[in-house]
């Protein structure tokens, strides 16, 4: 098992934010994590990678790779983050440094734990922005996350979570703030580039239709508990709960508005 | 480069005040020192330029030795300043909260003295002097410096950038170095600035009280105190040395907004 969760609950003070949640998941599998905002989805996810704010007490357990993650030094952990577990944010924009040279950023994580230099960091960010399709990586990694649009900035998050090749991606809402083409541009570049990896992935969002076209099972959250885990198909056919019902009838009704729209002019 | 006006204006004034105190070393009109009873208290004429002091001394060539102890003063104490509250500052931010709030407690106790006061106090201690009155004024500077850095460094460490970047394991050393230092860049210098403005009115202060530069070396605080005497006879003796505070003062506050302004990127680039 690549990552088991157990019990996982952070609280602020005397408010329960995530409660309880336990799931696996295992090598190359995906996950999609479904809520709405301030379902405690994203702090989930900020509790695996040992990123909560100092105020938040956690408590239950973690296991990746086979180690205990909670508790775990804050210099020990800084050499998994980023190498072994790689994590994607949802606003690229200020998820980049506004001054520094993207390629600077792409090349940090391999500088990090890969001890590379500059020279030789810059020329494998190069490498990167080929492959997550940025064309001109020469101009590319000179430029400022500002010089930028927003589908390649993300494809710049895609370039720094995957450089050293993580067991797992997490994918914090990654295509919430794009544009919908871009967005589906994105979400297939980060399909092809999981699968050609091996990695697992752990992907956040509140769009039930994109969670399930990417990933095999979801868990759906609501007040910080999961109340319903499941794969994608069963949980079409017969959502046991009455949320993750709410979620499937709402994404159908927008389906069928669009299908609607596009028989129309038809009509 | 782009034509800054408040860079360029501040950075010629700055510019003018260090060739001034360059000079100062190799050349002056008269020996600033030199009495000529005959002479004292004549008004501006050719053979001196800004007339003479009660003892006869040339006030231009004070003004100009003068901005050497001024000039001195404020840079070592900004440099005192800086290099304390900045490293204060970025270091009980990034501690855990045991060591971080005792810290912030000791901060605002050194903010609540104020910086002439406490220079006083260090001045009657170990006497008047012109490394008295840097340290005095360098230790004052660095807890609204450290406060300022505080602010600052709070605002990168929320950002998504830093939490990004220690996602992608970098240690809180390596984002101090790469995100926390470049970000807070442009606001330091603007406060180096500041507090170079800051240092030198207090200098001047602490010379007009006679706690600062000892005498005989010349300093524009003092050459306030000693000209002021004869305000009601002509109010322009003390019109030079506080016209040269009040433009070297200037100075500096214009070069730390023009720097601003020309360091952050993203005002750069609306510009266009």
């Amino acid at each position: 098992m690549l990552l088991e969760v157990r019990n996982l609950t952070v609280r602020f003070g005397s408010k329960t934010v995530v409660d309880s949640v336990s799931f696996d998941l295992e090598a190359s599998s995906r996950l999609g994590i479904i809520g709405e905002s301030g379902s405690g989805k994203t702090l989930t996810t900020l509790a695996i990678i040992g990123l909560l704010p100092e105020t938040a007490k956690v408590s239950g357990s973690v296991t990746f790779e086979g180690k205990e993650l909670i508790g775990l030094a804050d210099r020990d952990f800084s050499a998994i983050r980023g190498n072994r577990i790689g994590m994607v944010f949802q606003e690229p924009l200020t998820a980049l440094n506004p001054l520094m040279r993207v390629g600077k950023q792409i090349a940090q994580p391999l500088r990090n734990h890969q001890g590379v230099t500059l020279k030789e960091g810059l020329k494998r960010a190069m490498e990167l922005c080929a492959r997550v399709g940025l064309p001109d990586p020469d101009r590319i990694i000179r430029s400022y996350p500002h010089q930028l649009s927003g589908g390649q900035r993300q494809r710049i998050g895609l370039a720094i979570a995957l450089a050293c090749s993580p067991a797992l991606l997490i994918a914090d809402e990654p295509t919430t703030a794009l544009d919908v083409t871009v967005q589906k541009e994105v979400l297939s570049l980060m399909n092809s580039l999981v699968a050609e990896e091996g990695s697992s992935l752990i992907f956040v969002s509140h769009d039930l239709p994109v969670v399930a076209s990417i990933t095999e099972r979801v868990a759906v959250m609501q007040n910080g508990e999961i109340v319903e885990l499941a794969s994608v198909n069963s949980m079409f056919q017969d959502a046991s709960h009455e949320y993750s019902r709410k979620l499937i009838q709402a994404a159908r009704t927008s389906d069928a508005e669009l299908g609607h729209f596009t028989e129309s002019p038809s009509a | 480069m782009m034509w800054n006006r408040n860079l360029l204006i501040g950075a010629s004034l700055v510019g003018f005040n260090v060739l001034v105190a360059m000079l100062s070393l190799v050349w002056t009109p008269y020996d600033p020192l030199e009495i000529e009873p005959a002479l004292s208290l004549t008004r501006p004429s050719t053979a001196h330029l800004l007339g003479t002091d009660e003892n006869g001394r040339d006030i231009l060539s004070n003004l100009i030795v003068g901005s050497r102890a001024t000039l001195i003063t404020g840079v070592m104490a900004v440099v005192i300043c800086m290099v304390v509250g900045v490293t204060v500052g970025i270091a009980t931010s990034v501690s855990p909260r045991w060591i971080e709030s005792p810290a912030i407690f000791g901060i605002d106790i050194v903010l609540a003295l104020p910086t002439v006061l406490f220079a006083i106090v260090l001045a009657a201690v170990y006497g008047p002097s012109t490394i008295t009155a840097i340290f005095a004024i360098g230790i004052a500077l660095s807890a609204s410096v450290a406060q300022v850095t505080r602010r600052e460094v709070n605002v990168v460490l929320t950002s998504d950038y830093v939490t990004a970047a220690r996602a992608s394991g970098s240690s809180t050393r390596r984002v101090i170095r790469r995100h926390i230092l470049p970000n807070i860049r442009a606001s330091l210098f603007v406060q180096a600035s500041g507090a170079c403005a800051v240092a030198i009115l207090a200098e001047s202060t602490l010379s007009y009280l006679g706690l600062g530069t000892t005498p005989p070396a010349p300093s524009w605080g003092r050459m306030m105190a000693s000209l002021q005497q004869f305000l009601l006879i002509d109010p322009i003796f003390p019109l030079w040395p506080g016209l040269a505070i009040v433009i070297t003062v200037l100075g500096f506050n214009l070069l730390g907004d023009g720097l601003r302004e020309v360091l952050d990127p993203t005002l750069r680039e609306s510009k266009h």
